[in-house]
């Protein structure tokens, strides 16, 4: 589903060139639920920006669903994240004035959805994360908890192929970040690919198998049986 | 034409996502600032159109004057090198029985002075008080018909057509009435209704009872002698026959034009007997350069403010873009369109340049044009109106639309066009 060959990533500044990324190559499988660990500035959440098409690897090759990222023009990855990518941030990040429902509606809309279409989906899908009550609600009038459920749902609600979560429960108390981790859980359960940044060691249990990252380079990985 | 389908189906959901995220944000909005906003454009709007709407009044009003009270639709004048309008009696009868034609005044004029006071004036040393007028013979009722004049009888009455020897004296011939002029021209002290002057034309002289004093904007009225016609023949030594202004007014019911009027004048011959003239081109050519200067003062003024409301708008739109950058990146990361987000501040701008435009149209033509022409602004020579026709008044209205649109879409997309990621996380 994703294959990456030998990605670099730096970032120059006026007088300094950082090296993040030092030749990753890595290969996540469909229905795999993948997570990426590692000390903070090891490069795990700018991995994932790679992999997810937010951002440009200063070199390699990054191909999903055999299509190689770099031939893509600016529309055609906007067209691919809005069709076939998902994204958990760690901040939830909710456009505030809209509701919790229009959060989950809008990229709906986009894909050229009916208002009545998109409506039902965002119904459905906010049901699965519990929160069908909670639609009209503006970001604001939510808990931490439940502002990533919604951003979960807004992440799931085209059916994404791959389903991308950066440090999804770093903001949460550790109820509200089991009940994301249950739900990531019950969706990798049920086919869906989700590849997880975290540091946090018992959410991380949860992932079939994780590679450890260390100053921009995958040193191990394990393949583990979810608890 | 499957692609174009395709094509004008993709440009609508742009736009239909763009339009859900603007009402959304104008929603959201802090209503206060909002209404600001709204406020600086109805303002603008009102500044492009009510400047230059009442600089071009100030002319305007002196030509509707002109119009009503002395012209007419259409006025025959005496051509250059002539004595008089040739065959007038059968010209005036001829108008009389045109269809469309609602009133017909011919005057009969010769240049002459009006002295006043000359019974108490002891010391023969001193000049005689006179002024230079125009003596002017009239229908009583025909004019009055045509110009109204009785109504700017200001002293006095109006002449009686079956009374002999009474003058009605234009008011800037008084020194009361024309002091604000200072020394232009030569006037009359004191003289009020029921005293004699002596009227001189053609070398004859005789007096008449001042009936009333006439007050109008008009130059042309307010600087002459009015007579019935009568007494006028009786005044001037050569047999009249032939007058020398014909004015002539349209029936408000008739779909003649001025323009149309005059062609069929010239047209059946009339030119030959005098110079045919519409109420607009007897306009001097001085007060249409005056007109036209004006009109470009309040445009230079307006263009002014429309661009203050253009940097208004760009401030507004910038602030708002550089503020929610964040949540910018967010919407471009999870595949909203560029132009979609672009959109949706067009929309912002558009939503308040409408909203203050229409306020302000509400205003032009809700208050400011009907309180103008029921109080107008009192100038020496002209009744002052706010002059906003609607083509003029809608052409402004799109151009501040445009320059708002401009305005909106240049911040939004600087601040859309950059880094998605960096964006996102504040870099």
């Amino acid at each position: 589903m994703i294959s990456i060959k030998n990605l670099h990533k730096s970032y120059k500044t006026k007088d300094l060139e950082t090296t993040v990324l030092r030749g990753i190559d890595l290969e996540v499988k469909g229905g795999e639920f993948l997570g990426i660990m590692g000390k903070s500035g090891a490069g795990k959440s700018t991995l994932m920006y790679q992999i997810g098409l937010l951002d440009h690897p200063t070199s390699g090759e990054i191909i999903l669903n055999g299509i190689s990222a770099e031939k893509l023009t600016t529309e055609e990855r906007t067209n691919l994240r809005l069709s076939t990518l998902g994204y958990v941030f760690q901040d939830y990040a909710l456009i505030p004035e809209l509701s919790a429902g229009e959060n989950v509606m809008i990229s709906l809309l986009m894909q050229g959805k009916s208002f009545s279409e998109a409506k039902n989906i965002t119904m459905d899908v906010l049901s699965r994360v519990g929160l069908s009550h909670r639609i009209d609600n503006k970001p604001g009038q939510l808990s931490g908890g439940e502002q990533q459920r919604v951003s979960i749902a807004r992440a799931v609600a085209h059916n994404p192929t791959i389903l991308f979560a950066d440090e999804p429960t770093a903001n949460l108390d550790s109820i509200s970040g089991q009940s994301v981790i249950e739900l990531f859980k019950d969706l990798n359960s049920k086919g869906q690919t989700i590849v997880m940044v975290t540091h946090e060691e018992e959410y991380s249990r949860y992932c079939n198998r994780i590679v450890y990252l260390e100053d921009g380079k995958i040193v191990r990985q394990t393949v583990q049986k979810q608890g | 034409m499957k692609e174009d389908t395709t094509r004008i189906k993709k440009i609508g959901n742009i736009i239909r996502v763009g339009w859900f995220l603007a009402y959304r944000q104008i929603k959201g909005s802090n209503k206060s600032t909002t209404m600001l906003i709204v406020f600086i454009m109805m303002l603008t709007f009102l500044n492009l159109v009510v400047v230059s709407g009442i600089l071009v009044g100030l002319i305007e009003g002196g030509n509707i004057a002109n119009k009503e009270q002395y012209t007419g639709d259409v006025i025959i004048k005496t051509i250059a090198g002539e004595k008089d309008i040739k065959n007038t009696h059968s010209l005036q009868n001829t108008l009389e029985k045109m269809p469309g034609i609602l009133n017909v005044s011919t005057r009969y004029i010769e240049n002459g002075q009006v002295e006043a006071n000359y019974k108490t004036r002891r010391d023969f040393s001193i000049l005689p008080d006179v002024a230079v007028t125009q003596v002017t013979g009239i229908d009583v009722l025909g004019e009055d018909n045509l110009s109204n004049l009785s109504k700017y009888v200001v002293e006095g009455e109006y002449l009686n057509e079956n009374e002999n020897g009474y003058v009605l004296l234009g008011a800037n011939l008084l020194y009361r009435y024309s002091s604000d002029f200072g020394d232009t021209f030569a006037s009359l002290e004191g003289v009020f209704p029921g005293e004699e002057v002596k009227i001189t034309v053609d070398g004859n002289t005789k007096t008449f009872i001042v009936k009333g004093i006439v007050d109008s904007k008009v130059g042309e009225v307010s600087l002459r002698s009015f007579l019935t016609k009568e007494d006028f023949w009786r005044m001037v030594d050569r047999p009249i026959v032939n007058g020398n202004e014909v004015a002539i007014k349209i029936s408000p019911d008739s779909s003649l034009f001025a323009d149309q009027l005059k062609n069929n004048l010239v047209q059946v011959g009339f030119s030959e007997n005098g110079k045919i003239q519409t109420n607009i081109e007897a306009i001097p050519d001085f007060l249409n350069q005056i007109s036209l200067a004006f009109g470009l003062l309040g445009n230079v003024i307006g263009l002014i403010g429309i661009v203050v409301a253009s940097i208004t708008i760009f401030i507004v739109i910038f602030i708002n873009a550089v503020t929610r950058r964040k949540y910018i990146g967010i919407m471009k990361g999870i595949g909203i369109k560029e132009k979609a987000i672009e959109i949706s501040y067009v929309i912002q701008s558009i939503f308040y340049a409408t909203l203050g435009g229409l306020l302000g149209l509400l205003i032009v033509y809700g208050l400011l044009v009907p309180f103008f022409l029921a109080h107008p602004l009192d100038f020496p020579f002209s009744d002052g109106i706010l002059v906003a026709p609607p083509g003029g008044t809608m052409f402004k209205f799109f151009l501040l639309l445009l320059v708002t649109i401009i305005a909106g879409y240049i911040p939004a997309r600087r601040i859309v066009k950059k880094n998605t990621l960096d964006s996102i996380l504040g870099r």
